[in-house]
């Protein structure tokens, strides 16, 4: 398909506001008269508050109020009034609702001052006795206590097949193997935060660092009992999230809690160690076992996890359904628990569950591969999976062949001498590994509205986010394309509740959600204009259908006949409009489901490892990615090469370490919880193999913001192993594990 | 941040005369490393005094063919002076090992002396610690410990000193310069910090009425052997695991004099001159090297997940002596 | 108690009165609105926050704004000459080196001061320039191309 914006390099439309600092984040709303939150956090894990003294901090002039569970006013009274879009089933955290401790850093009092320093400080003098209950929080040693978790939407539970364990004790190769990880805390570099701004009529205006301001909007009006009308939340602006905003975070509880009662304007941000106190990705446990026959040919997979979860919800991802999806086998036996810790809520983070999924299985098949000395790329081309076998469904494209080979060419695979420490430079070792990644190509239902003007310009909305994915630009290029306007008389408006219907920005989906919204909406007004213009008098496209005409360069022109065209600005002039107004509503159609639909990657990785000191070196990684159209080469090869990175540091650096004796995580800081650095990158390849996709969805478009990160870890793993001699199964592969 | 008060000291006799005045006011120079503390509530000063205008910068040349650092020189200044870079490169190669461009361009000489561990219960609050509360207890013990000591520790305090500098400057046996009420002192670059023992709670021999006015360095700057090799969790902006300051002097393949300091493994930056002795004489092999390690070493003890430090630490000495006593010194 | 401070902010004189645990980073996005300057961390971790500070960029989280007196700042703000990016700022927006964005005016800063010293910089010279400046979304790659684009628009510019 010839097209003039989409599949383009299009730079960032928001690029030149984020280069001069003028786009603005939630915590950049300045107006005479804010005041400011600082929370308190919990000093204990488990128990519950006896005393709070907030006397000493009241004393200082300029402090207005510490909110607490003893003065906080009465609210809604029922869970699902606190629940959320991406709520998991159980009880949601209620902040300040009582004086119960439910994990270590719960937020416990808000302080509001005339400055943020005042109300730093002030929060220091707020002096909290607690009784404590004995709390657990190490998944390891509560694995016994593993349940079924509730269900959540849009995960669906893991499904057996045939006899895994018969074909397990019958093969020939068996390999059985458990792999465990951290927490990881997303850390976006923007801290949450909040600014409520309260107009004279008592109107409150949200400034949320969100993926989701509808979802937010829903959540306060029902805990408040605030109206849509009274309360709007915007988020033109958000520094990064991935994952971490899709469900209200308390600070904006906090913030509208406090200019309720105090009817001011009031912002509350955390600090980065509050980063460590809400979501992440859960603490995971897992046991794959492999049965195959002498030539690879798997005859069995079981896939088992354990992970954490709080006290109050029952938090799962999916995590082990990869293993009955990526590869055919006849036997499959999943399963996926859950353990309760005094923790928060585990939430989605990148690529939620593959990450953890992907490692294990993809380290397993390497050790197979190992195992019945064949090469890993052959191993699970015998393995391939035509069908998705999972939910007998064929899948809507799988170009995951040409990944591997694609990835392979450029990566030099062939080359590899498949024997462990068989490459090496002085004291450096040398190790190449790969593996295979997958991720659901989702598609949801949104709404969009367009409104083209006069002069031709055109505005496209809806209340999604633009959380540094690009999602202003892209819809902006489908949006231009559609009625052939240049990409700068287009706007498109997002992050405000008061826009279309949009779920949050997560789940890779936003791309074909709100995208087919845009281009539906943008149908509807391409049919008005050509109504419009057939009817101008001896209009050169009387005799057109709407079929044989292109919208290009801002006018409507006949397929057969270019000359025979009608500009936007002359067919709405003739019909005497001063703007065409559309709204539309896109969905997953019927046939898009008889299809599975996912993207695919295949990850190659370059490790060079000190001999003696253990320090690991990525020197190189080639990704391959099969993910249908790419609206945006620019946008999307930034979005796979930091997933790549993230996945980096998810392989070697991150872990958000607890202390088991206090409860409490430590390494709450960026210094201690390590995140990739520049010198940690070097030389990454994104490949973008071609995938015509026309079941997936109208756009044809997958998603990008998590494939890329998916299977990073486990070729990270594959390529120390294949350096050293060393199966690490236990991440981060730090170097005191290579020791 | 709690309030307190500012003032900003035009002199060192001014300065020294306010800090004396109250005693929990404390210096304040780059501040990179006591803002922090102060936003974690871990320091409260009453009063801060600013002495980044006192006349203690700059580096200059000294009648013994040393060079005298000034305390408020930069940690970039030091880093790219050409003296430096030319006749202790240990030194400049330990600064840029450390930290941040924009946090060496304000951490200074002296502040980077009196900069406090990175125990992870020192600055969480809700966490006992002997060294912000003494008598409380060691939460790193038994705890997180991976970036703790394994050399020098006490039943109190398992801290390790965050600096590259400071391990550097041991190699070099740098001098401190300090000025107090009672007149100038200079205090050996291995007396100046302290271990734990039972008061973990001070980190240094300095005086609550001392200022730190200057670094000497002496003439030997072995630029010609040397190695700073710093091994951690990053491959940027993270502290130590290990790092090892080594210095040779050679004769061939033969060493005369070696110096060690070690970094990220004890209270103060280690230095055991006595085994150093061990390599005099020796010619510069790995199994003498490996000897050495083994001895330096000898008395360390780990908790828990610190434990691999021990072997880290020998195989980081080998590796760095191994470099230094090669003519082109890599690091 | 406040005190009165005088600086210069991106070429201008400013002045405030602002307690003594007022951090600059606070005076800039408080005070005089300059919400360029992100708070990332509040502990020097990050880079977020980075301006320069007569001449060197700093982390002006940990500097206090009380020690900014008689300085002379420049933030993201006062990079662009009347409206025309600077060729850092227009690298970054080519070369796709921007996402999110809040790393993004630390990091031109602490470009910009190094092309300031050394305006062919090597890519070594590059990523220990920025290595004090963290990015959770790009993988720090495009922000490396972006700043050797830049840094040949500059010797561009000198030979004309």
């Amino acid at each position: 398909m010839r097209t003039e914006h989409i599949g383009k390099p299009i730079s960032r439309v928001d690029g030149r506001a984020k280069v001069t600092g003028a786009a603005k984040y939630a915590a950049e709303y300045n107006v005479p008269g804010l005041v400011y939150g600082v929370v308190v956090s919990s000093a204990i894990a488990k128990g519950r508050i006896t005393r709070i003294d907030v006397a000493e901090a009241l004393r200082l002039p300029g402090v207005l109020q510490v909110f607490t569970h003893e003065n906080s006013p009465l609210l809604a009274q029922s869970d699902n009034s606190y629940s959320d879009e991406v709520a998991p089933p159980g009880s949601p955290f209620r902040p300040l609702h009582d004086g119960e401790i439910r994990y270590s850093a719960q937020p416990v009092a808000l302080v509001v001052a005339d400055t943020f320093e005042l109300a730093h400080y002030a929060a220091s003098l707020v002096r909290i006795g607690y009784e404590r209950d004995a709390h657990a929080t190490n998944l390891n040693e509560e694995r016994e206590r593993a349940y079924q978790p509730r269900p959540r939407e849009f995960i669906p539970p893991p499904e057996s097949r045939g006899n895994a364990e018969k074909a397990f004790a019958e093969a020939i190769v068996r390999l059985e193997e458990e792999y465990s990880a951290p927490i990881e805390h997303h850390n976006p570099m923007e801290p949450f935060a909040t600014t409520v701004l309260r107009e004279e009529n008592g109107r409150l205006l949200v400034y949320d660092k969100t993926q989701g301001v509808q979802n937010v909007q829903n959540y306060l009006c029902n805990v408040f009992g605030y109206s849509k009308g009274d309360l709007r939340v915007l988020s033109p602006f958000v520094g990064g999230a991935f994952g971490a905003g899709l469900r209200p975070v308390y600070q904006v509880f906090l913030a509208v809690l406090a200019a309720r009662e105090l009817k001011r304007s009031v912002r509350v941000s955390l600090m980065r160690q509050q980063m460590f106190t809400f979501t992440h990705r859960p603490a995971i446990w897992q046991r794959v076992a492999l049965g195959a026959a002498p030539d690879g040919t798997l005859e069995a997979i079981t896939h088992k996890a354990i992970a954490e979860t709080s006290q109050f919800e029952d938090y799962s991802e999916t995590v082990v359904n990869w293993s009955g999806l990526l590869y055919r086998c006849d036997n499959v036996e999943l399963s996926h628990t859950v353990v309760k810790l005094d923790l928060h809520t585990p939430g989605d983070m990148r690529a939620p569950g593959a990450v953890w999924g992907l490692h294990a299985l993809e380290c397993a098949m390497d050790e197979l591969a190992f195992k019945v000395g064949i090469d890993p790329i052959e191993l699970r081309l015998k393995n391939y999976a035509e069908r998705d076998q999972n939910e007998g469904k064929p899948f809507s494209s799988k170009e995951l062949r040409a990944c591997y080979r694609l990835g392979a060419e450029k990566f030099g695979w062939a080359r590899r001498n498949p024997q462990p420490r068989s490459m090496r430079e002085g004291n450096v070792l040398i190790g190449w590994g790969m593996a295979g990644g997958v991720w659901e190509a989702f598609h949801i239902t949104a709404d969009a509205k367009a409104t083209l003007t006069a002069d031709g310009r055109l505005t496209v909305s809806s209340a999604t986010a633009d959380i540094g994915t690009g999602t202003y630009t892209i819809m902006t290029q489908i949006a231009a394309e559609m009625l052939g306007l240049p990409i700068e008389d287009v706007t498109f408006k997002l992050g405000d509740s008061s826009l279309s219907k949009s779920p949050v920005e997560g789940g890779s989906f936003t791309a074909s959600t709100v995208g087919s919204a845009v281009k539906a909406v943008c149908e509807k007004i391409r049919k008005k204009l050509f109504q419009l213009a057939r009817k101008i008098d001896g209009s050169p496209l009387a005799n057109t259908k709407l079929d044989n005409v292109r919208f290009v360069d801002g006018q409507i022109r006949s397929h057969n006949d270019s000359s025979r065209a009608v500009s936007l600005i002359e067919a709405m002039r003739h019909g005497g409009l001063s703007a065409i107004e559309e709204k539309a509503s896109a969905g997953p159609t019927p046939e898009q489901m008889q299809y599975s639909r996912f993207a695919h990657s295949a990850v190659f990785t370059e490790v060079r490892i000190d001999e003696d000191l253990g320090t690991i070196r990525v020197m190189r990684v080639v990704g391959a990615v099969a993910a249908g159209r790419i609206l945006n080469p620019k946008t999307a090869r930034s979005q796979v090469l930091g997933a790549i990175v993230m996945g980096i540091g998810t392989a070697l650096e991150e872990e958000s370490v607890i202390d088991h004796t206090f409860g409490r995580i430590m390494t709450h800081n960026l210094a201690d919880y390590h995140v990739p650095v520049n010198a940690d990158v070097h030389d990454i390849e994104v490949i973008f193999v071609q995938e015509q996709d026309e079941a997936v969805n109208p756009l044809g478009a997958k998603g990008l913001g998590e494939i890329g990160i998916v299977g990073v870890a486990a070729a990270i793993a594959n390529a120390v192993f294949h350096a050293t001699g060393k199966r690490i199964r236990d991440l981060p592969i730090t170097l005191d594990k290579l020791l | 941040m709690n309030s307190f008060s500012y003032t900003r000291a035009d002199d060192v006799a001014t300065a020294l005369r306010e800090v004396a005045a109250d005693g929990a006011a404390k210096f304040i120079a780059g501040g990179t490393n006591l803002i922090d503390l102060m936003k974690e509530n871990v320091e409260r000063p009453s009063r801060l005094i600013d002495i980044t205008r006192l006349t203690l910068g700059g580096i200059r040349p000294r009648s013994d063919g040393g060079l005298r650092l000034g305390a408020l020189a930069t940690n970039t200044d030091v880093a790219y002076h050409k003296e430096i870079e030319r006749r202790y490169p240990l030194l400049s190669k330990a600064i840029l090992a450390g930290a941040s461009p924009q946090l060496r361009n304000m951490a200074t000489v002296g502040g980077n002396l009196l900069q406090r561990t990175r125990c992870c219960y020192f600055y969480d609050t809700a966490t006992p610690c002997n060294k912000r509360t003494p008598g409380v207890g060691c939460s790193a013990i038994a705890g997180f410990n991976r970036a703790h000591a394994i050399l020098g520790t006490s039943a109190a305090c398992i801290a390790s000193h965050p600096s590259d500098m400071c391990v550097a400057l041991a190699a070099l046996e740098a001098v401190v310069r300090v000025t107090g009420s009672v007149g100038e002192r200079v205090v050996p670059f291995a007396a100046f910090h302290r271990l734990p023992g039972d008061t973990p709670n001070i980190d240094t021999n300095l005086q609550a009425d001392e200022i730190i006015t200057g670094v000497d360095l002496p003439a030997r700057g072995f630029a010609e052997h040397h190695a700073y090799l710093k091994i951690r969790d990053r491959a940027s902006y993270a502290f130590a695991l290990v790092s090892v300051a080594a210095a040779l002097e050679m004769d061939g393949n033969t060493i005369t004099e070696a110096r060690l300091a070690l970094g990220g493994v004890a209270h103060k930056p280690w230095r055991d001159p006595q085994t150093e002795t061990m390599l005099h004489g020796q010619s510069a092999t790995r199994e003498n090297f490996k000897r050495v390690a083994e001895a330096l070493l000898r008395d360390a003890k780990g908790f828990g997940r610190n434990r691999f430090k021990i072997e880290l630490a020998k195989l980081a000495i080998v590796r760095a002596l191994s470099q230094a006593s090669f003519k082109e010194a890599h690091s | 108690m406040k005190r009165i401070i005088t600086l210069t902010v991106n070429g201008e004189p400013v002045e405030g009165a602002v307690e003594p645990n007022r951090t600059l980073l606070s005076f800039l996005r408080e005070d005089l609105g300059l919400t360029g300057a992100k708070h990332g961390c509040g502990l020097g971790d990050c880079g977020a926050c980075t301006v320069i500070l007569d001449g060197k960029p700093v982390n002006s989280c940990l500097v206090l704004a009380v020690q900014a007196d008689g300085r002379e700042v420049l933030t993201i703000e006062g990079l662009a000459d009347n409206g025309k990016l600077h060729p850092i700022q227009e690298a970054f927006i080519e070369t796709g080196a921007i996402q999110c964005g809040f790393c993004s005016p630390g990091m031109i800063l602490s470009a910009k001061a190094l092309l300031d010293e050394s305006p062919k910089p090597t890519e070594t010279e590059i990523r220990t320039a920025i290595s004090g400046n963290l990015c959770r979304c790009t993988g720090y790659q495009k922000i490396v191309e972006a700043i050797l684009a830049a840094a040949g628009t500059a010797q561009g510019k000198e030979v004309s």
